[in-house]
């Protein structure tokens, strides 16, 4: 084998040296090809860890929240029992927060607007409805327990650092030292932040939750699958099992698989254009936002529907034609039901795409400040991709570290909705 | 509400039509359900759908566009007064008249004199005409449902085919099912025209395509400075296209690459690790992406330039580091590179796909010459699968020029003809956002020349898709 | 080698018979006058025969994929400038046998094989032999002609190109030339050099690719049933054709048909069930059987 015999007529090889070099940058090529192919995969996964950690380590802060428990007294002096929506009881609460700090309001009320920076609003809110409820209270002290405003949960969490000047904070040094004592005296307790998931959007960042976000997401998709997965899956089913091969059908086809490639923004143009402007669906509601999504999603559910149909082999269309069945029973008694799991799995990914999509929503008007659980599918309602996109914009950094935090919410959502379709794809899978 | 009541009606009279069927069914075969043609439920079923269907479609489409009727029965006849008004005007007092007629909360407009008459008039027509609307419907509904019933139950015998009409009904059902994805298209189609038609009225087409300034701030008034837009599309198309470029040069690579090593060097285990992440990234919502952009990429790269161009300065570059110094978050490079991630697994999914339809039988005659790995990537496998792969980057560039969140949350809004990366550029659909998004009034060219953009990045993109679907689909035909 | 070659050289021009005498009977193959030669030449069982005599020497051939076994214990020797024969049913072990030879077993991750393979005494599957460099001597046709989607051209140059055999643009036209001379080729695509290799019919395409093959000068060419996707006129072009080349190269081809063994052999071995059930010469397998699996299969009685 190693005499290279030279016979005659066959081109005569390289001397040795020179194949075993060439052999060498051969060798050397390969390895190269490799590690690039290497590289490349490294590189996609660094972008998805990056990408990931970075939300997670912005966004698992929120749910972690500083409320304070201070006990109030409603002084009678301040609280007018005639006209009770019209007291300052955000001063009444500075008051509490003072005793308990142990200092006094100056002439001016510059102390007292300095204590009211570190209290959420939430507590007046609060004491206004305890009060309202029950006048008898007046005179009385009242325990009020309530979030710290955002500024000083972020000071707690170490985003805003002592280390910085002064002026370059939003909170000065006296300010941080009453957090500090209030802190230390158990007034301030660290605790998991339920508010996050049981309120709706706020223009206050610590009151800010994603509550109406969820809901409103979920009765968006309602609408969307009510109608894109049976529409999708019996247009699936006609142009599958019994369209005729012919030019209209292909038609159909091509359409489709461009339709599935349209920019989800073009179907926002659609909607407002459609929905809104000539069928007067009301704008920003679940309602119109489900339609639109709908009709996005119809094109991806159409085509795994019909992969999950050609997956069935003919002989179970033949074995059921051969008994007297009818097509319409072969195709309902047999074939749907054994490509139901590819068709479930499909439409529920498409339904996550929905769930995560936000462009088409921002053209039909969802961008608007919903601070409640939306009523019902024709009331305004907000999304969570949209307020993600909301919070984004908003200028309060506290608004940023929800904004990861809803984007949490948000994949969680949709990693259950992948992981549901992958086991069922596991589950019924079979194979012919 | 009414509708929903007549709906669970008619839904309740379909059932016992169902019933009558069956029951005439099994009665005319005389107990032996054997002797008739079909299954006795088939001739229920035919029952309940002549009494139900015909009705429930004319009870969703009074639904859908009663209120259309009554606007248009309302606003035929407009008193003199009414019509003196401008027709912003008009529309605010016809508004108000539904509202109040409706009782609803109506506009602050107080109306006196001869609009409260008219006002006053408009809003018992208003209640009359709606309540005209809203009955016919529903007596309509009645007597198609009663005819539908009259029609269907008497044909029941067991020589009737009820199974083969039942069958009909599925196939019309289907067939209406599939005609909906072509009408989705059409609606497209012809909203993005029409509503482009009338942008186009008030903005020359070439104006549009080629003019280079692009500022649609239409003034309230129109003494005010600037008061006409320019709508020269241009320097938006330029934007797209760099930040699609800037996408498809990170996605291009790292996607082609990962998709080669998956489908020739990958063992089976790091295939069934790689793949799912790569479906996560994939999986990811685009306005997480932008999230990321606009609040972790674009700060780095800016800190970076800026760290850069304080080396610079001073120095032989003093120039470069002037300007390096002082780039902003909202660049060019950040919007594409982070578009570029979010492509990486499309590009190296279809690439994959298109990998793995080179028949074996090439690689195997590659080996079989006593050529590497690489060589035979290189050499064999990839030019069989280019066309293929050409077809995977037009859809993944179609994907760069279409997306928008990424866009919108991370590049800017100044419309600026530049090729520098570094630079702040606006795309087509940052523009279409940033048009829709607020307070839309729809005569305005303002608002109008979003759908003349939507329609050219319609075109755009569905050209490339047609052009890519077609190269695959040839490219699967070879190798089947 | 030195042993064989003038008895090879004797045998191709006794083989260098027209086409047509060829089909004439199953049991008593054309090497009437190379069989008896080839009878004396080599004693009986080849266990005893140095290496030289034999271009391939396998001992104990296990090949495993995952948990199955495909190949039970072959050992098997090859002669030189010869052509062997494979045959058996199908799924009995004879192309896995073949793709061991040349190592494209290493492609299918779940290969595994055990034993030895010497070709002129070296082993193939050793750790120092680069699988590259073997397959660049051991070339390979396979069962569907899988002609690169290039031209002609390109097809027959692309394995001097990428082992560095010509340096020059003349010197690779010349082996193309040559190449498809020796392959038979030439006349019929002379004049569209530079057209796809695709584009040709089935029986050129499996020419072309044994011309690609050849381009590398190799030293053994392993033909993994490469007609068994021909019609029978291009069959027999390639069958001719091998015969032409047995002068030259070493020659095993796998196939399906027994009367295409008997055509073209000089030597057979029989697979059955993963295991070599008899080898031996083509004429005596055909004539006299040792084992009854072997009669019972060439009798037609199963396969």
């Amino acid at each position: 084998m190693t005499d290279a015999a030279i016979r005659p007529g066959a081109p005569a090889r390289p001397t040795l040296s020179a194949s075993e070099a060439l052999l060498k940058k051969r060798h050397r090529a390969e390895k190269l090809f490799r590690a690039q192919g290497v590289a490349a995969i490294v590189v996609a996964m660094i972008f998805l860890v990056v990408l990931v950690g970075r939300i997670v380590v912005q966004g698992y802060s929120t749910f972690e929240t500083h409320t304070m428990t201070v006990p109030v007294y409603l002084n009678p002096e301040r609280i007018d029992a005639s006209a009770l929506e019209g007291v300052n009881y955000d001063y009444i609460v500075a008051e509490a927060v003072m005793k308990k700090l142990g200092v006094q309001d100056d002439d001016l009320g510059t102390v007292s607007a300095k204590v009211m920076d570190l209290t959420s609003r939430d507590f007046g809110f609060q004491l206004l409805n305890k009060v309202k409820a029950d006048k008898s209270l007046i005179g009385k002290t009242v325990e009020v327990t309530g979030s710290v405003k955002a500024d000083a949960d972020l000071y707690y969490k170490g985003e805003i650092k002592r280390s910085t000047p002064e002026g370059d904070r939003k909170l000065d040094d006296q300010q941080l030292a009453w957090l500090d004592k209030l802190k230390a005296d158990g007034t301030v307790k660290t605790g998991f932040n339920t508010r996050f998931f049981s309120n709706s959007d706020s223009t206050e960042p610590e009151q800010a939750g994603v509550l109406g976000a969820v809901v409103g997401s979920a009765m968006m998709l309602f609408i969307t699958a009510l109608i894109a997965v049976p529409v999708g899956v019996l247009a699936a089913v006609y142009l599958e099992e019994f369209a005729p091969k012919n030019r209209w059908t292909d038609i159909i086809e091509v359409n489709i698989n461009n339709l599935a490639a349209v920019p989800s923004i073009v179907y926002g143009l659609l909607g407002l254009a459609l929905f809104i402007n000539w069928l007067h669906v009301p704008r920003g509601s679940p309602l119109v936002g489900g339609l639109v999504l709908a009709l996005m999603a119809l094109p991806t559910v159409i085509i795994a529907t019909r992969s999950s149909l050609k997956a069935v082999p003919p002989s179970i269309r033949e074995a059921a034609l051969g008994v007297g069945a009818s097509k319409s029973q072969t195709v309902f008694h047999h074939v749907l039901p054994l490509a139901m799991p590819g068709v479930m799995t499909g439409a529920i990914l498409s339904l996550a795409h929905a769930l995560g999509e936000t462009a088409p929503l921002l053209m039909i008007g969802m961008v608007a400040f919903v601070p409640g659980v939306p009523e019902n599918f024709v009331s305004s309602a907000t999304v969570l991709p949209v307020q993600v996109f909301i919070w984004e914009n908003a200028s309060e950094r506290a608004f940023h570290e929800r904004t990861a935090a809803a984007i949490i919410v948000l994949l969680v959502f949709m990693i259950v909705m992948n992981a549901a379709a992958v086991i069922l794809r596991r589950r019924f899978e079979r194979r012919w | 509400m009414l509708t929903w009541l007549s709906l669970l009606f008619l839904a309740l009279f379909s059932s016992a039509a169902f019933m009558a069927g069956r029951g005439r069914a099994v009665k005319s075969a005389g107990g032996a359900a054997a002797r008739l043609h079909s299954l006795p439920n088939y001739y229920g079923a035919y029952a309940a759908l002549w009494a139900g269907v015909p009705a429930a479609i004319l009870l969703l489409l009074g639904a859908m566009f009663g209120g259309r009727v009554e606007d248009a029965l309302l606003q035929a006849q407009r008193p003199a007064a009414v019509s003196a008004l401008t027709p912003d005007r008009q529309a605010v007092f016809f508004s108000d008249v539904q509202a109040t007629a409706e009782g609803q909360a109506a506009s602050e407009v107080t109306y006196e004199g001869a609009l409260k008459v008219a006002f006053d008039a408009k809003v018992a027509e208003a209640r009359t005409i709606d309540g005209v609307v809203r009955y016919s419907t529903l007596g309509l509904a009645g007597v198609l449902a009663l005819i539908g019933f009259f029609l269907a139950v008497p044909r029941v015998n067991p020589e009737f085919r009820a199974r083969n009409r039942v069958e009909g009904w599925i196939a019309g059902v289907l067939i209406a099912c599939s005609v909906s994805a072509v009408l989705t298209t059409l609606g497209i189609v012809l909203s993005l025209i029409w509503e482009s038609w009338r942008f186009f009225e008030s903005v020359p087409v070439l104006s549009f395509l080629f003019g280079t300034e692009w500022a649609p701030q239409i003034a309230m008034r129109a003494d005010q400075v600037a008061s006409s837009g320019a709508f020269g599309a241009v320097p938006l198309f330029a934007g797209t296209f760099l930040v699609m470029l800037i996408a498809m040069l990170v996605a291009a690579p790292v996607g082609l690459y990962s998709a080669i090593y998956l489908s020739e060097y990958a063992n089976r285990g790091v295939r069934a690790t790689i793949k799912p992440l790569l479906e996560v990234l994939a999986g990811v919502p685009t306005v997480v992406y932008g999230f990321f952009a606009a609040l972790t990429v674009g700060p780095l790269f800016r800190a970076g330039f800026n760290w850069l161009g304080a080396q610079m300065i001073g120095g032989p570059l003093d120039g470069v580091g002037q300007y390096l110094g002082e780039v902003q978050n909202q660049m060019a490079l950040v919007a594409g590179v982070v578009m570029g991630i979010m492509l990486i697994p499309f590009v190296s999914s279809l690439s994959d796909d298109i990998i793995n339809a080179v028949p074996q039988s090439l690689r195997d005659g590659s080996y079989a010459m006593g050529a590497t790995k690489s060589e035979t990537v290189k050499k064999v496998v990839l030019p069989a699968a280019l066309p293929g792969i050409m077809a995977a980057m037009l859809l993944a560039v179609s994907r760069a020029v279409g997306e928008t969140m990424i866009v919108t949350m991370a590049a800017g809004l100044q419309a600026k003809l530049t090729a520098n990366p570094l630079d702040t550029v606006t795309t087509v659909t940052v523009q279409i956002v940033n048009l829709l998004t607020g307070d839309q009034e729809f005569d305005s060219p303002k608002t109008l020349s979003a759908f003349g953009l939507g329609l050219t990045l319609f075109v755009v993109t569905l050209g490339l898709n047609i052009i890519a679907l077609r190269i695959v689909q040839k490219y699967r035909e070879q190798y089947d | 080698m030195t042993l064989l070659n003038p008895l090879a050289s004797s045998l191709s021009k006794g083989h260098a018979m027209p086409t047509e005498n060829r089909d004439d009977t199953l049991a008593a193959p054309h090497a009437q006058a190379g069989a008896p030669a080839l009878a004396a030449a080599i004693p009986a069982g080849h266990g005893h025969v140095t290496t030289s005599e034999f271009k391939i020497r396998a001992r104990d051939v296990n090949v495993f994929y995952g948990e199955k076994q495909a190949l039970f214990d072959v050992s098997l020797d090859v002669p030189a400038k010869s052509v062997t024969a494979f045959i058996g049913p199908s799924g009995c072990g004879k192309s896995t046998f073949l793709r061991c030879i040349n190592r494209m077993n290493d492609t299918i991750p779940s290969a595994k094989v055990q034993g030895s393979i010497e070709i002129d005494g070296a082993d193939v599957n050793a750790k120092s032999v680069d699988p590259v460099v073997l397959r660049s001597r051991v070339g390979m046709v396979f069962q569907k002609p899988n002609p690169f989607p290039k031209t002609i051209f390109e097809n027959v140059a692309y394995g001097p190109k990428i082992h560095g055999l010509a340096s020059r643009k003349e010197d690779l036209e010349g082996i193309v030339e040559s190449s498809l001379k020796k392959a038979g080729l030439w006349n019929e695509v002379a004049d569209r050099l530079h057209q796809p290799g695709t584009g040709l019919s089935g029986g050129q395409q499996q020419r072309l690719v044994i011309a690609r093959a050849i381009a590398v000068s190799p030293e053994v060419i392993l033909m993994d049933e490469p007609c068994s996707a021909l019609d029978p006129i291009a069959t027999a072009k390639i069958e001719e054709l091998i015969d032409e080349l047995r002068s030259q190269y070493c020659i095993v081809i796998v196939t399906h048909s027994m009367a295409q063994a008997a055509r073209v052999s000089q030597k057979t071995a029989f697979f059955h069930l993963g295991k070599l059930v008899e080898s031996g010469p083509t004429e005596e397998m055909f004539t006299n059987p040792r084992d009854t699996r072997t009669q019972d299969y060439i009798t037609g009685r199963f396969g």
